[in-house]
């Protein structure tokens, strides 16, 4: 036995430090290969407006999209736009989140809740999104609440759906064992059920901010005075394409970066539960 | 059956007990169990009647897929039985019981929770930090994990999750400790450490113990009794007990001794194997 125990301490001693500089070093190469692309796409962009291949409205330079974008915080107004379009989300994201984690914690662990709930829930993940608009505009009026419920409803189904299936998956063996040590009900979700399915709520966590991004320009787009999405339509109508542009790009940086930060509490959580 | 306590039993409950565990009995009356209903109705278990004495060790023994474990999970009240019933010390078992505690022939610790983090799960509910650490970390050490306490499942060799798996029941501080061939999926000389252990445990614990096994050395080395369970030759569906052996001598048992090779090749022959 004393042979046997020490090997395995010492593997475990000895791979952890290795392990941990080789995900650091190739994190940093990962980011520089991803950043390639991007790269190149500039550098394309640049040159077509250079040649004048794009009328500059159809096509702005890249350098016209920069300078709009610092005539709009010269005038105080890019930030705004941001803060409250990145504060719509965020809130609608964690409301959606918390309520899909309940939701499909609830249908994924019960027959009664899923027979009972099940086909309701299915059948509202299938109206699309934009048809909810015009009542919740008539609702809740055109103000944050209208906005916030849009990206709740787009942020509940994709956690909801997972999380509800992963439970049905558990290891049925590791369930039976807790419940012969006498845990139910709440402790054995805490305990068993709940750190089982952690990547798979992980997953649903970052297709719902994905699709809070999605619905958060869709509630801006029909209804709003502020926000990235309200940038986008004013843009159209002003016939301002660096604008447009500047917003997309500014949608591209803020949906990457949420879903990076994301992805780091993944990684650790994924690493604490497994 | 006769209430007979081995001798090693019998110095073990003169040992002072850190717990005052009292063991229990352990009865079954007329236990049968089908799956399934209609025409895909099948029989594990028939009539199956015995009695087990506190602070006995019992050992299950039966051909795979004869209903050992279905016998053991009625204890545990992880299964209900089609007929007849199980009581513990005279009441009857139904739902999970708290006074049993089960080990799986798998380990089933929870990978994202340390050796103590997993042994402190048997703790019944109630108990403090304090107490719950203290009891974790004599029982980690009785099974010979202290150095390990802090280890994930996956970083220890599976004799030693299988170690922490029976420190995890007796955290329980069961009246009926379930053995479900913990020791089936170890390879030989694991094994042997491991029935040593259990016997240790069972001086420093005496409670009663239902061992199911396939493993004819194994019951004839731990065992007070064997019970052996198969199909008895009527032509009735389904298992039920056709023989009980007594088991002489007291513990540990010399693995080479001649009366336990004789006992040996007849338990064999009533499994229906040639025990040369």
């Amino acid at each position: 036995m004393a042979v046997h125990s020490g090997a395995a301490a010492s593997t475990a001693t000895n791979a952890s430090p290795k392990a941990g500089s080789a995900i650091f070093a190739r994190s940093w190469t990962r980011l520089g290969l991803g950043l390639i692309l991007p790269v190149l796409i500039l550098l394309a962009w640049q040159l077509s407006t250079a040649a004048w291949v794009f009328s500059p409205v159809q096509l702005p330079s890249p350098r016209a999209v920069l300078d709009a974008g610092t005539e709009l915080i010269g005038r105080n107004e890019l930030f705004n736009h941001v803060a409250i379009s990145t504060q719509r989300v965020l809130i609608g994201f964690l409301i959606g989140a918390v309520l899909g984690l309940s939701l499909g914690a609830l249908v994924g662990l019960s027959k009664a809740a899923d027979v009972l709930l099940g086909p309701t829930i299915g059948a509202l993940r299938a109206v699309p999104s934009l048809a909810w608009v015009p009542l919740l505009i008539l609702w809740m009026k055109i103000g944050e609440d209208s906005k916030v419920t849009l990206i709740v409803i787009g942020a509940f189904f994709p956690v909801f759906t997972t999380v509800s299936l992963a439970l049905r998956h558990v290891d049925k063996n590791l369930v039976e064992a807790a419940r012969a040590f006498g845990l139910k009900g709440l402790k054995l979700l805490t305990t068993v059920q709940l750190p089982a399915v952690v990547p798979a709520i992980f997953s649903g966590l970052r297709l719902a901010l994905a699709q809070a991004w999605l619905f958060l320009v869709a509630a801006e787009l029909i209804a709003s005075s502020m926000g990235l999405g309200f940038l986008l339509t004013d843009s159209q109508n002003n016939g301002r394409t660096d604008r447009l542009l500047l917003a997309i790009v500014l949608l591209a940086i803020l949906g990457k970066a949420t879903d990076a930060l994301l992805g780091l509490a993944e990684k650790w959580a994924v690493r604490r539960w497994s | 059956m006769p209430a007979l306590l081995s001798p090693s039993v019998a110095t073990a409950s003169a040992l002072p007990d850190p717990q005052g565990t009292a063991a229990m009995a352990v009865s079954f009356q007329n236990l049968g169990r089908s799956f399934g209903t209609g025409h895909g109705a099948h029989t594990v278990l028939r009539e199956v009647s015995f009695d087990v004495q506190a602070g006995e060790i019992v050992a299950l023994l039966g051909p795979s897929g004869c209903g050992k474990s279905t016998l053991l999970r009625a204890v545990a009240g992880l299964d209900t039985p089609s007929t007849g019933a199980v009581t513990i010390n005279g009441t009857a078992v139904s739902g999970i019981d708290s006074r049993c505690a089960v080990a799986f022939q798998e380990p089933r610790l929870l990978p994202w929770k340390s050796i103590a983090g997993n042994v402190a799960i048997g703790v019944p509910a109630g108990a403090n930090a304090a107490r719950t650490r203290e009891v974790v970390e004599r029982l980690v050490g009785l099974v010979g994990l202290s150095e390990f306490a802090g280890h994930r499942p996956r970083e220890v060799s599976g004799g030693m999750a299988q170690r922490a798996s029976l420190a995890r029941a007796l955290a329980r501080n069961p009246g009926v400790l379930l053995l479900d061939e913990p020791f089936g999926a170890l390879d030989a000389l694991t094994r042997i450490t491991m029935q040593d252990l259990l016997l240790d445990v069972h001086q420093a614990e005496p409670t009663t113990v239902l061992l199911v096994t396939h493993d004819v050395d194994e019951a004839l080395q731990l065992a007070d009794h064997i019970i052996l369970l198969g199909p008895d030759g009527t032509g009735a569906p389904g298992a039920t007990i056709v023989r009980t052996v007594e088991v002489p001598g007291p513990r540990p048992r010399d693995r080479a001794s001649t009366a336990l090779a004789g006992l040996r090749s007849s338990l064999l022959a009533s499994l229906g194997v040639n025990g040369h």
